[in-house]
């Protein structure tokens, strides 16, 4: 079954590093930098393959971080 | 050749706040009810029409950063300053945002008050069980065996620090509240089910029903000495218990 | 001492002082009110109680003094002219939301009805933390208390602070024939600061922590910008002075007390004494150079005030040594600690300017 096409765009320098998007992404795309940080100093979640779009990042982050893209076939609503 | 269908932005940051910039902590629930609340004073269509009334705390930050008009009180007074507003302007929706420290230690008396006479706005509790802006010391709703500045020791134990005062239960009991709900930003789920908390208690302001109160456990991982990842576990473990998720009144 | 902010005026009726200056509030377009029972200021509140509905208006019985000055906040923060009264020691209690009116800009009347005059320091030196100063309006009269809440809502929207009124005991029982400014709707000021709810404009911020953006950088800006302001406002003061022309003793005197030094002074006349008297009307500002340039023509000032020394303070520091400030006053209290007290007996007071008249009193 094709997935939905899906992605997200992370505003990294707002990023505070905790993590709390990595832990509720459901199937486990986000992962945090090693050595890279942003401005502030934080290490911040990079997307690999695999977004859903299931918005638990963009739902979980305090610090505004996230967009989320969804086909456009769908009737996609913001949560 | 398969062509990829465009993508359509389906989350991004509520239009009522001005700046994605704060000065809470990594991993801070409170940003997560703020958005909460202006997604929905947004889809309700109340932006022309909210007066929020801010407390003293960690989210005494957020007035600067919301497009709705603020009136800014000072520790534990929020109640009755929004009760002045709701008094005079009565058609317009009036909110506070009052955390544990300043609704339940130093406004004790006041929401009880506005809870008895029925004033009709919509108080909105962050409860992280600490004084976070003051560097995280124990409050009126901090659990037992909690360690915050004031409890280090030995953690909250009744001999020395009395018993934590459940508002929300208490105000439930107090005729003139028409809704009161409690519910949690620690989980997408939670989130999601508390948004509907406080879409109700925002109908019950609107309805004229009376007051309403809904209480939103919040994560500290600062002042609870845990990583932000453990956050949603301690909600469960150690917060939950006393302050369970659910709807306490409706009327 | 003419009424400001009205050019119509009511029919003359008999009014309890308590009663007139609720009236006058009323008539002033004052729309909420909230208190706290506590002597001598209740009556205001029970006046309020039912005549706030009559027109439109919200009263609230508050559960103490803390709340209601607070509800007093909101609903002046949202535009409407909004007033409270009480007591020194339930003034007191509203310190902090006192002194933080003043950094949020908040205009709002506070009415000061004292037991005898020892809140003189708590008014004029702001009773509360910080650098702020309210304007602090003293009535003599039940006439000129209803003029001065008239004027006290005025500037209080005019320079947006708390404005001060303090009556007593004696002006809160008293009963005289009154006549009321009466203010139309439409003039009332625009307050384009207020919390409103914001359509068709950005959002405000009515907050007395200034600027929130840049709180950390700008927050001792906005301290600085108040304390500027407060120091504008010392172009309001204002003063009676009566038979000071030909002085050789003045005595200084405010509030209910001052009635009864007028009189005294009047006898002293018949008598062949040479006394006038300056009756400050604005306790802050002080009117200093009125009582400095009395102090370059006569041998003495005295000061007649029912305390243990307050405003004397003043008076000194505008007298600046040029001539003796004796004190004729003092702390005066019948059994119930209201401040009717045997100090307020023209007989006493004639003696005690005699005294300073004839060279008897210490400085």
């Amino acid at each position: 079954m094709p997935r939905q096409p899906a992605t997200v765009t992370i505003d990294i320098e707002r990023c505070k590093g905790c993590v709390l998007c990595v832990e509720v992404c459901p199937p486990r795309v986000l992962v945090m930098t090693d050595h890279e940080v942003n401005a502030m100093g934080y290490r911040y979640p990079v997307l690999e393959e695999g977004c859903t779009g299931c918005e638990l990042c963009f739902r979980i982050c305090p610090d505004f971080c996230f967009e989320v893209y969804r086909g456009a076939s769908e009737e996609a609503t913001a949560s | 050749m398969t062509t990829t269908p465009p993508l359509k932005k389906v989350s991004a940051k509520p239009d009522l706040l001005l700046s994605t910039e704060h000065s809470l902590c990594p991993g801070c629930g409170e940003p997560l009810a703020l958005r909460t609340i202006l997604e929905l004073v947004d889809e309700l269509d109340l932006r022309d029409r909210t007066i929020c009334v801010c407390g003293i705390g960690c989210y005494t930050a957020f007035p600067g950063i919301i497009d709705v008009d603020v009136l800014q009180a000072l520790h534990g007074r929020a109640p009755s300053v929004a009760t002045g507003a709701k008094r005079v302007l009565a058609d317009r929706f009036v909110f506070t945002l009052q955390g544990d420290g300043d609704m339940v230690n130093e406004g004790l008396q006041e929401i009880i008050h506005c809870a008895a006479r029925g004033e009709k706005f919509t108080a909105v509790l962050l409860n992280n069980g600490v004084f976070g802006e003051t560097g995280g010391h124990m409050t009126a709703t901090s659990v037992l065996g909690q360690r915050t500045k004031t409890t280090m020791a030995t953690g909250r134990v009744p001999e020395l620090h009395g018993w934590p005062i459940k508002i929300a239960d208490l105000l439930a009991q107090v005729d003139g509240t028409a809704y009161v709900a409690r519910g949690a930003m620690h989980t997408p789920a939670a989130i999601k089910w508390t948004k509907q908390c406080l879409r109700d208690a925002f109908r019950a302001q609107l309805d004229g029903k009376g007051f309403s109160l809904v209480e939103i456990l919040t994560m500290c991982p600062t002042d609870w000495y845990v990583e932000p990842t453990e956050t949603p576990d301690w909600v469960e473990r150690n917060f939950a218990p006393s302050y369970p998720l659910r709807v306490i009144k409706s009327l | 001492m003419s009424a400001t902010g009205g050019t119509t005026r009511s029919r003359r009726v008999l009014m309890e002082g308590s009663h007139a200056i609720a009236e006058a509030a009323i008539q002033s377009g004052c729309r909420f009110y909230a208190g706290y029972p506590i002597t001598p200021s209740t009556e205001i509140l029970e006046y309020m109680s039912f005549r706030q509905p009559q027109v439109g208006g919200v009263c609230v019985n508050a559960e103490s003094e803390i709340e209601a000055i607070n509800m007093v906040w909101g609903a002046a923060g949202c535009g409407v002219r909004a007033m409270i009264a009480s007591t020194g020691q339930g003034i007191s209690l509203m310190q902090e939301s006192l002194a933080e009116l003043s950094n949020a800009e908040i205009p709002c009347v506070v009415v000061n009805m004292m037991r005898g005059q020892s809140d003189y320091y708590q008014a004029t030196r702001g009773g509360g933390h910080g650098d702020y100063r309210h304007l602090v309006l003293a009535p003599h009269t039940v006439q000129e208390a209803v003029d001065l809440i008239a004027l006290a809502f005025q500037l209080g929207d005019q320079w947006r602070t708390p404005v001060d009124v303090l009556g007593d005991f004696v002006l809160g029982h008293t009963s005289e024939a009154v006549e009321f400014p009466v203010l139309r709707e439409s003039d009332l000021p625009p307050k384009p600061w207020a919390a409103t709810g914001a359509r068709g404009r950005r959002a405000h911020n009515v907050t007395p922590l200034g600027s929130p953006e840049k709180l950390h950088l700008e927050h001792g800006a906005h301290f600085n910008a108040m304390s500027e302001k407060c120091a504008r406002m010392s172009t309001e003061k204002r003063c009676e002075t009566g038979l000071l022309d030909d002085a050789e003793v003045a005595v200084v005197a405010f509030g209910s007390p001052a009635r009864f030094v007028k009189y005294a002074i009047r006898q002293c006349r018949t008598r062949g004494l040479k006394v006038g008297w300056i009756r400050p009307i604005t306790l802050w500002p002080f009117p200093d150079e009125v009582v400095a340039a009395a102090a370059s023509r006569v041998r003495a000032i005295a000061v007649f005030e029912q305390n243990a020394g307050q405003m004397i303070d003043d008076v000194r520091l505008a007298v600046l040594g040029r001539a003796p400030v004796p004190a004729i006053g003092g702390i005066s209290h019948d059994h119930s600690g209201f401040g009717v007290g045997p100090l307020l007996e023209p007989a006493t007071i004639i003696r005690r300017i005699t005294d300073v008249y004839e060279g008897k009193a210490a400085a």
